[in-house]
């Protein structure tokens, strides 16, 4: 019997292949099962958060472990744990609606979020059958509460620099651990940590360490800008014993461990901060609805309206964007069939680490743009901690740096796709040269029979501009582009203009094959798609001036302004239109 | 003990009512179980765990139901009955006679049911249901026991406590305070895509049409006014009380 393979994408494909929408998962595909998943998380934040977020902020505790033991009866830390180890095994979808939904209410998410991803996963992936057996059910239920800790004061993105040693035991029983791990989510209370020492102050490992194992203690809260409802300590290991058999995967191969646990945070990061961003539209449109100045609420004025708009568009791609990654990443695993061993199922989401890269990145500055447009549309009240909005501002600012700066995540973009490329997965190299043939003939137009023939166009430009300027940087600087920093990260701004764009443009396209109502996606492509070419134009032009001068930068200007050709739309009417829904539905809208 | 609960889908209470071309549009509303259903959905699993026994969820309305009754089913009942067939929709002389042509086909201890639905408030589908089947019912319970056959059922008399007492079988409906509904849990969530959901239609009931035809008629659907601001009455005490008078004769017309 032949069944319909769905073709599974390869990771920084999108650069080169022109995806159909049917290849990528849209929140218009969520199924039923999803939603009321998504609406268990939404009652609970309503419920149990939000009516005592002071009490949160305020670092109680007793009150945080409370509600995640709760938590825990709905299953809601389960998600990600198999169903052998008493968890419920739901796809990656799943346990991102748990993750966008509870952000709405503040930093508590980033307890849950530090439990069950990188405090819990590390043992779901790379745990033994007796390390799953001994710790996942009781972190399934939230009996016992897990931590990740792998940054030392003098190793943050330089996590390999870590300096925490582990001695094995002359009785050959015991890692003895000593060193100190700074910036430890969950630590006020966390009962399990993974931690990341060098055995002989060499092989970078990672251990299981318990919270009641002596010689383990925490230092004092830290005193955060923002997401003051999570716990940061540092954790202090004095002599601590560790069994060996609390080693978790090989000794040496921690960072495997590491480097994949972070790709999982990535892509998470993105999915809270869809959250955040729909919290924060709603707050700033309820509240230019209700301020009236010179006689009419505020949300009547264009200039708020733009603000609006703009940020529901940032809303709108990042959105679809998470859900697209996150779906790739549940048909990568699906395909392993069964019952999977916790590497492979790395592995298959290593396969998208530059996605999740390039997730973090833009998640994480669209939050902070929504929620400074937010401030301004409150103008002085948004400075006043009694308005929601003044909190999300300073709580936003913490993910462009944590799991990877994104400098660090800008480098390592354009990294991953060489090596790609250089590894023979990806037919990059190839492209670039097809492309220089291109250059010489006539430039295909584009098709406006067809509905967003236009934005599929620049799309499809975009990308050809991508493949120039790379193609350009790697051939003048070769193996020492990796010391061109400023080349690199305006490289991965058009990586991730270019995947962003992708992402929307494929789920409006999906939404009307689908005969849904799709209107607003399609305003927002039309605006959205303009503008982001422009940002890749203004860094195509930096890259080339970079590289060249003269003749020769003249005409591959030349040959950029060939490509970039586009014409506008009347996007001051397009987003008054979009603002106008927004404000009347008085919430985020697809 | 077989619990049957009666439910109907409304939109979200926080949802805004637009009416357009004398319909209210339900284009992008989110819906929800009615809140008062979904107490009387929490206290039959109470029951249940009580006494033991299975919930069965009985509703009618159109198939897009299925998604409160599918929560109703991860909240823990354990099937269902939906009535989506067209021609059983009507008022609440007509929902009435569909549940007790269900309910008649089925043995039942207690049938409980919110108290009214929040979009048309009207609070009569269950009391007609009972009179139908030629049971006694209690409604607007704040507290409910059973013991044995015995019914003890506490009601929202206007702010004060009523008890009333019954033997099984009754039927019940539920006030605001009756309990506090659980959130269905992702076990539950699972569970439920694979819990009986069973579609009955006029032909399966064995119901003419015409016997269960609408007694009512909607005439005209609109919004209320918009709220005015208030005023505050002037001068001393008479003068205040004649203009009070006068203008809820001559301007609010509520006194002729």
């Amino acid at each position: 019997m032949a069944t319909e393979e769905k073709k599974l994408t390869k990771g920084g494909a999108f650069l080169i292949e022109a995806a159909a929408p049917d290849e990528v998962f849209t929140p218009e595909d969520f199924t039923q099962e999803h939603l009321m998943i998504a609406e268990t998380t939404r009652s609970f934040v309503e419920n149990e958060v939000i009516p005592h977020q002071e009490r949160l902020e305020h670092q109680d505790w007793e009150l945080t472990v409370q509600l995640l033991r709760k938590m825990g009866e709905l299953g809601l830390l389960a998600a990600d744990v198999p169903e052998a180890y008493d968890g419920l095994g739901l796809d990656k979808v799943s346990s991102a609606l748990i993750s966008e939904n509870l952000t709405w209410g503040g930093s508590f998410a980033l307890s849950h979020g530090a439990h069950v991803g990188i405090g819990t996963l590390p043992i779901v992936f790379f745990g033994n059958e007796e390390q799953r057996r001994k710790y996942l059910p009781a972190l399934a239920s939230g009996e016992k509460i897990a931590a990740y800790a792998l940054t030392e004061p003098g190793s943050g993105s330089d996590a390999l620099g870590a300096k925490t040693t582990a001695r094995l035991s002359e009785d050959g029983k015991y890692y003895i651990l000593n060193g100190t791990k700074q910036f430890i989510t969950n630590s006020g209370f966390a009962d399990v940590f993974v931690v990341y020492a060098k055995i002989d102050g060499e092989k970078f490992s990672a251990f299981i360490v318990e919270r009641d194992f002596p010689g383990v203690s925490t230092g004092p809260e830290e005193k955060k800008m923002g997401i003051k409802a999570s716990s940061t300590r540092p954790l202090i290991l004095e002599d601590v014993k560790v069994p060996v058999e609390n080693l978790l995967g090989e000794p040496g191969k921690g960072h495997l461990i590491a480097f994949n646990i972070l790709n999982i945070g990535r892509y998470k990061l993105a999915v809270g901060c869809v959250g955040g961003i729909k919290a924060a539209l709603k707050t700033s449109v309820k509240y230019a609805k209700s301020r009236k100045q010179f006689g009419t609420p505020i949300a009547h004025f264009p200039l708020i309206q733009q603000k609006i708009a703009d940020m529901n568009i940032r809303g709108f791609v990042t959105e679809s964007m998470a859900y697209r990654s996150t779906g790739d990443i549940d048909r990568q695993l699906q395909s392993l069939g069964g019952h999977v061993d916790g590497m492979s199922a790395a592995r298959a989401i290593a396969e998208y680490a530059l996605e999740c890269s390039v997730n973090k990145v833009y998640a994480s500055e669209a939050l902070d743009f929504v929620v400074d447009e937010g401030v301004q549309i409150h103008g002085g009240y948004g400075f006043i901690q009694e308005y929601a909005i003044e909190r999300m501002y300073r709580d936003s600012r913490i993910n462009r740096i944590f799991e990877g700066t994104n400098e660090i995540n800008r480098l390592l973009i354009p990294d991953m796709l060489l090596r790609k490329a250089l590894k023979g997965e990806l037919p990059l190299l190839q492209a670039a040269q097809g492309l220089q043939q291109e250059l010489m003939g006539m430039l295909p137009l584009p098709d406006e029979s067809v509905p967003l023939g236009a934005e599929s166009h620049i799309l499809d430009m975009a990308k050809k501009v991508f493949l120039f300027t790379g193609g350009l940087a790697v051939q003048k600087y070769m193996q020492s582009l990796k010391d061109e920093q400023e080349i690199l990260a305006d490289l991965a701004d058009i990586i991730i203009e270019i995947y962003a764009l992708e992402s929307a443009l494929l789920r409006t396209r999906k939404a009307i094959e689908k005969g849904l109502n799709a209107e607003n996606k399609i305003d927002m492509v039309q605006v959205y798609a303009r503008e982001a070419f422009d940002r890749i134009e203004g860094r195509a032009k930096r890259i080339l001036s970079a590289l060249e001068e003269g003749d020769t930068l003249r005409t591959q200007l030349a040959v950029l302004r060939k490509l970039t050709r586009v014409q506008p739309v009347n996007s001051k009417e397009i987003k008054r239109r979009i603002a106008r829904r927004v404000i009347e539905a008085e919430q985020y809208l697809a | 003990m077989n619990i049957l609960v009666c439910l109907k889908q409304t939109f979200d209470t926080e949802e805004r009512i637009v009416v357009e071309n004398g319909r209210v549009k339900e284009d992008g509303v989110k819906f929800i179980i009615n809140p008062y259903d979904e107490y009387a959905v929490e206290e039959a699993l109470r029951l249940k765990e009580e006494h033991g026994g299975e919930v069965t969820v009985v509703s009618v309305g159109p198939s897009r139901f299925e998604e409160a009754i599918r929560t109703a089913l991860a909240m823990g009942a354990d099937e269902a009955i939906l009535a989506d067939d067209p021609a059983l929709f009507g008022d609440e002389y007509t929902v009435a006679k569909v549940l007790a042509a269900i309910i008649r086909q089925r043995p039942f201890d207690i049938i409980l049911a919110g108290n009214q639905a929040v979009d048309d408030g009207s609070g009569q589908v269950a009391v007609r249901l009972a009179e139908e089947l030629g049971i006694p019912h209690i409604s607007t319970l704040t507290k409910l026991v059973v013991e044995g056959n015995q019914v003890t059922g506490y009601r929202d008399a206007e702010g004060d406590v009523e008890v009333v007492q019954a033997t099984l079988p009754v039927l019940v409906t539920a006030q605001q305070g009756l309990n506090e509904p659980r959130y269905p849990s992702l076990i539950g969530i699972r569970k439920a895509s694979k819990k009986p959901l069973t579609h009955v239609t006029a032909a399966d009931l064995g119901l003419n049409p015409e016997e269960i035809r609408p007694r009512t008629k909607v005439v005209d659907t609109f919004l209320p006014k918009p709220k005015q601001a208030g005023k505050i009455l002037q001068g001393d005490l008479q003068e205040q009380v004649r203009e009070l008078v006068q203008s809820l004769r001559t301007v609010d017309k509520v006194i002729g």
